[in-house]
């Protein structure tokens, strides 16, 4: 195990020397967050604050301000780009050689990125959610808070496993990214980047349950704002972590695969 | 002194043939990798289609945003995407791909040819399947304009290119002066990155924003004008000719002002130890 904090520490010490990165990062991702929360309140203005399908203005403004803080918490920096390139360049042959789970590492390093990321994104994630404080609506309870942060927890997990599987396609193909973008395309409509999931025609948002993406970002938010009742809740977390065995168990069988692929191309 | 019209000509020519050759290598180069060159264009068109379902979603909610309709909106982002893929198929790899050329310092091969080193690093590689999706967001804007019943005279769509052209000029010279930055911090991949949060303000409907934001992303980063301004000339949604004189002014005022950043910038420049 102690192997595993001493990449963490490495993963920090590395990410250090991205903070500027990540600060022009978190601040350039506000604009179109900014615009998006405008854009609600002049549709809302429209309909003279009545509901937006059972969104009140607070409620849409919380959504959006939630949406980046379970990013912060828990995307996927540029972790599948390292992996990716990782086995293209034949890096992987090394962990093939170490005591050490590359699949294990690359999730420390993950965590290592999200905790830098967080240190350095947590004051102006916080100066933005204190100048729109009208409108943001504190957690309610003890317990939601707890649920919040089991849901994140999930959350990051699907995140990192989703993305590690996608990676591993350069171990078939040469060039990853487009791959990469194309899946983080239908997960940005799809986990509920854009727009709270529940705005989509009924038929559209049935099928979305049958995919994990609602629960990289809809579920946590929902579960922030307590829209959920109690059975909903428990059955959300039930499939959310289904869907964290299933796409770990993913990862383990195509990684396992593509090693039969790799012929450590430069390594 | 200013060079005699004869040398003009010429030296017009010369850049003509040098960017004849640099469009010759750029086809040559997503030649050899078509498969790529297809994948990259579907990319495009799954985050196009993205914005659409976005704008259509909102509009299952409501009927207008200011007296923007759905189907101004939606040929508001087709032109949005218009100019956005005009600016990267022309400029976009070639900015992103500053920071490298000044960490490596292979900027020095640029510096000693016998050419103004704006153009050759702007203007060094063509993004083909830019032109493809620039055609989508046409295609996009005609169906809109059908949707609505208007009729677009010659004139207006000889406006609209004008008007995009400075909107390509404006994403051009904001995106080289934020990459121009890396000649101080060397990482500047994110700050690149960072203007792509920029075009999700440029295909918003102007009238959904007021005070701080509306003022400051028009007269500090215009991107409430770029794509606006050329989809209210073909909507005939202009009331008066000042958005297009604002335009204009912010675009002189980008290009002056990427152009002195762009010289101070090259004088902080090292080159890399090898």
């Amino acid at each position: 195990m102690k192997k595993y904090w001493h990449v963490i520490n490495i993963g920090i010490q590395n990410n250090l020397t991205y903070r500027v990165n990540f600060l022009f990062r978190a601040v350039f991702g506000f604009v179109p967050l900014l615009a998006t929360i405008y854009l609600w309140r002049a549709i809302y203005q429209g309909k003279n604050g009545a509901d937006v399908a059972a969104w009140s203005l607070a409620e849409m403004t919380s959504y959006y301000l939630l949406v980046t803080v379970v990013d912060a918490l828990t995307a996927v920096n540029d972790d599948d780009w390292q992996i990716a390139a990782d086995i293209k360049d034949g890096n992987v042959s090394q962990f093939l050689l170490k005591p050490i789970d590359y699949l294990a590492y690359r999730l420390c390093l993950f965590l290592a990125g999200r905790l830098m990321y967080l240190a350095v994104a947590a004051v102006p994630v916080a100066v933005f959610i204190f100048c729109l404080r009208a409108y943001f609506i504190p957690p309610g309870g003890v317990l939601v808070i707890l649920e919040f942060a089991l849901a994140l927890t999930l959350t990051a997990l699907l995140q990192f496993f989703l993305a590690y599987t996608m990676a591993l396609l350069a171990f078939w193909v040469l060039e990853v990214s487009t791959y990469i973008l194309m899946l983080f395309a239908f997960e940005y409509l799809a986990s509920g980047h854009l727009f709270p999931l529940d705005l989509l025609p009924p038929f559209w948002r049935g099928l979305l349950d049958y995919t994990p993406f609602p629960y990289q970002l809809y579920f946590p938010i929902n579960v922030y704002l307590g829209r959920l009742p109690g059975p909903a809740l428990l059955h959300g977390f039930l499939v959310q972590a289904g869907w964290v065995a299933a796409t770990y168990v993913l990862a383990r069988v195509v990684w396992a695969r593509g090693l039969r692929k790799y012929s450590a191309v430069g390594g | 002194m200013p060079p005699a019209p004869a040398s003009l000509a010429a030296t017009l020519a010369r850049y003509a043939r040098v960017y004849a050759a640099l469009w010759r290598n750029s086809v040559a180069r997503e030649l050899a990798f078509k498969s790529n060159f297809l994948l990259w264009i579907v990319v495009e068109i799954l985050w196009f289609t993205l914005q659409l379902t976005f704008i259509n979603v909102i509009y299952l909610q409501t009927e207008r945003i200011g007296d923007w309709t759905r189907w101004h909106v939606v040929l508001l982002i087709g032109a949005s995407q218009f100019i956005q893929q005009l600016f990267q198929a022309f400029f976009l790899t070639n900015c992103s791909q500053l920071s490298e050329l000044v960490r490596t310092g292979k900027l020095d091969f640029l510096l000693l040819l016998p050419l103004n080193t704006r153009f050759i690093v702007s203007l060094r590689q063509v993004d083909l399947g830019g032109f493809f999706n620039a055609g989508v967001g046409a295609a996009v804007m005609a169906y809109a304009l059908h949707q609505l019943h208007l009729a677009v005279s010659p004139l207006q769509i000889f406006g609209f290119l004008c008007v995009s052209v400075i909107g390509v000029t404006i994403h051009y010279s904001l995106m080289l002066l934020l990459a121009a930055i890396c000649f101080w911090t060397v990482q500047a991949q994110g700050i690149v990155w960072g203007y792509y949060n920029l075009f999700n303000v440029a295909r918003l409907p102007d009238e959904a924003f007021h005070g701080f934001f509306r003022v400051f992303f028009t007269f500090a980063i215009p991107m409430l004008l770029v794509s606006n301004v050329p989809a209210r000339v073909l909507l005939a949604k202009l009331d008066s000719p000042w958005p297009i004189l604002q335009l204009v002014l912010m675009g002189a005022g980008c290009v002056l002002i990427s152009e002195w950043g762009w010289r101070r910038s090259l004088r902080r420049y090292t080159s890399a130890s090898s």
